[in-house]
């Protein structure tokens, strides 16, 4: 290879690492300045930085007790889709029953049906419950992607476990269950780490359904970064502080998982 | 009855619990939908939900608001998936050119961030980027002599910036799909390929291109599907406006449904366009695997 091509391709690669990045550079420079700098017309790259915005969304709006919400959805959705999911990965991984193939599917369509299709009812449904504004509900509904990721990854994760294993399990008398639970799960377990950050990424970042079933007790950072944008002020600075909290979490979680990112993004059909 | 050894309970107690739940959370709503879509349910009135059959139905499907929202997403598919494709596929083959470690793999995490950022984030930071007066994106094509364009608040130019975003977010995801696609060739393939021709495009064409085909249908299925679902970044980013010049189809329900109160009519929306997404991958799943086998 020649010298000018290798440093045409060095150009290149540099500017794409300049164009994924410029605009969360732009979000978290943003963040740091105060109002004035903020709305700079043009727009100012170098300036006294300020943590002003950060301690004021913390703890004067409630960014605060909606990244707790946030929190505590993302996880116990999380964790609700492993327990059901990663034994029905299991199963679709070990055993041969009919209809097989039909699960599988409807799994699938899970992940093409929009959200808003099942807001409305849900909403409904929910609304006649009273359980509008309450953290359970998310958790419920956020199954509906989570439930799929996980018996999706996990199930590929549980194929590549030699049989062999089991078998021998099997001659000693242990339960399928035992089995699962003492030797393919503890195999499995990279997978069900990748499905569960993957689960807690895609619940993190929902915005429709929060914004739907939500109104303050249990609103999480999307839905109240949202609201900032409302009215007639720009309160740029403390807009982008909210996001960067809000992104940062999951851009580390991404970059933890980033060699499984495709499979998981196509549900195992490019690994 | 046994199946490979293990009895049906077992198989139900290893299956049952996520079944029920997907269906509990999944299948109900969606039947009470259907319920709904064949009623007069306006919020603001739940006394009276009278029967209404398939007016709904009717309305929506002769409603010119419905087919201009459906025909505003298609023609973003259209736009945005073939720059996707293009630029996915550029940057996969540098990335699979040998040479640059350190520089491959800075880019190949860089491409991580658009993707894993919270979709409503970047609905705005486009206000922000995007505004005529105190955005960057202005300040930067002045730099290079264009006059500052009114992004947010023109309908064409609104449309533009949600493209970008979207071509922005999502061209890592080609790029990593079909990187991964391209390291599947095997080694000794592609170097014979290479000793046959100098020109990159015959290699991809006709050495590259087949072991693509997985990576390009769960492209072609998962944007279309994306594409009918979003939502997050241009309601956050537009609110669907000016005038209606953004309102996609997820967010013209959402509009429906909330804002106007007509549940029952946002329900018959919403089950058609389950309808159209039902339809098109399974169109594009037959399409395909047909291509594959020839």
């Amino acid at each position: 290879m020649t010298n000018r091509s290798l440093i045409a391709q060095a150009l290149l690669l540099i500017a794409i690492v300049l164009c994924c990045l410029f605009p969360f550079y732009w979000m978290v420079t943003t963040s740091l300045k105060d109002q004035v700098v903020a709305l700079a017309s043009p727009p100012v790259w170098t300036f006294t930085p300020t943590f002003a915005n950060y301690v004021e969304v913390l703890f004067e709006d409630k960014v605060g007790a909606s990244l707790i919400n946030s929190l505590i959805v993302a996880v116990c959705t999380t964790l609700l889709a492993l327990v059901l999911g990663a034994p029905a990965a299991y199963a679709l991984a070990r055993f041969e029953f009919r209809g097989k193939r039909d699960l599988w599917f409807w799994f699938i369509t899970n992940r093409m049906v929009s959200p808003i299709v099942l807001a409305l009812p849900f909403f409904l449904i929910v609304r006649f419950f009273g359980l509008l504004d309450t953290h359970i509900v998310l958790i419920l509904i956020y199954l509906t992607f989570n439930l799929p990721i996980v018996i999706w990854i996990c199930t590929d994760q549980f194929r590549s476990i030699p049989r062999e294993l089991d078998e021998a399990a099997v001659l000693e008398g242990a339960s399928q269950f035992r089995i699962f639970r003492s030797i393919c799960l503890p195999l499995a377990a990279p997978g069900v780490a990748v499905s569960a950050i993957f689960s807690f990424i895609f619940s993190w970042n929902e915005l429709m359904f929060a914004l739907v079933l939500t109104r303050t007790a249990a609103k999480t950072a999307p839905a109240v970064a949202v609201g900032f944008m409302e009215g007639y002020n720009l309160p740029y600075g403390k807009n982008m502080a909210t996001s960067t909290l809000i992104v940062i979490p999951v851009i580390v979680f991404a970059l933890i998982a980033s060699k499984q990112l495709v499979r998981g993004l196509t549900m195992g059909a490019v690994k | 009855m046994k199946t490979g050894g293990v009895s049906r309970l077992t198989i139900f107690g290893f299956l049952g619990p996520a079944i029920l739940s997907l269906a509990l959370i999944g299948i109900v709503p969606l039947a009470f939908a259907v319920y709904t879509s064949l009623h007069k349910y306006q919020l603001t009135n739940l006394r009276r939900t009278p029967f209404l059959g398939l007016e709904n139905y009717q309305t929506v499907l002769t409603d010119p608001v419905f087919w201009d929202a459906m025909q505003r997403t298609m023609t973003l598919l259209v736009i945005v998936l073939p720059l996707q494709l293009i630029l996915g596929m550029g940057i996969a083959l540098l990335l699979h050119r040998p040479g640059l470690g350190f520089l491959k793999t800075l880019t190949r995490l860089s491409l991580v961030v658009p993707m894993a950022t919270t979709y409503a984030v970047v609905g705005l930071l486009g206000q922000i980027m995007f505004n005529l007066k105190y955005g960057v994106v202005n300040q930067l094509i002045g730099f290079l002599g264009f006059d500052p364009v009114n992004w947010i608040g023109d309908p064409t130019n609104a449309f533009i910036a949600i493209a970008f975003w979207d071509v922005w977010q999502w061209t890592p995801f080609c790029a990593l799909v079909l990187l991964a696609g391209l390291t599947t060739v095997p080694g000794e393939i592609e170097e014979a390929a290479r000793l046959e021709t100098k020109k990159w495009w015959l290699v991809l064409r006709h050495v590259q291109l087949p072991f693509l085909i997985p990576g390009l249908t769960a492209i072609l299925i998962l944007r279309t599907a994306d594409t009918l679902k979003l939502f997050d970044m241009v309601f956050t980013m537009t609110r669907g406006g000016p005038g209606s010049s953004t309102e996609l189809i997820s967010l013209l329900i959402q509009r429906v449904g909330f804002r106007v109160f007509d549940q029952g009519l946002a329900s018959a929306q919403a089950i058609i366009l389950l309808i159209i997404t039902i339809v098109l991958s399974q169109l594009y799943i037959r399409l395909i695997y047909r291509e594959v086998q020839q």
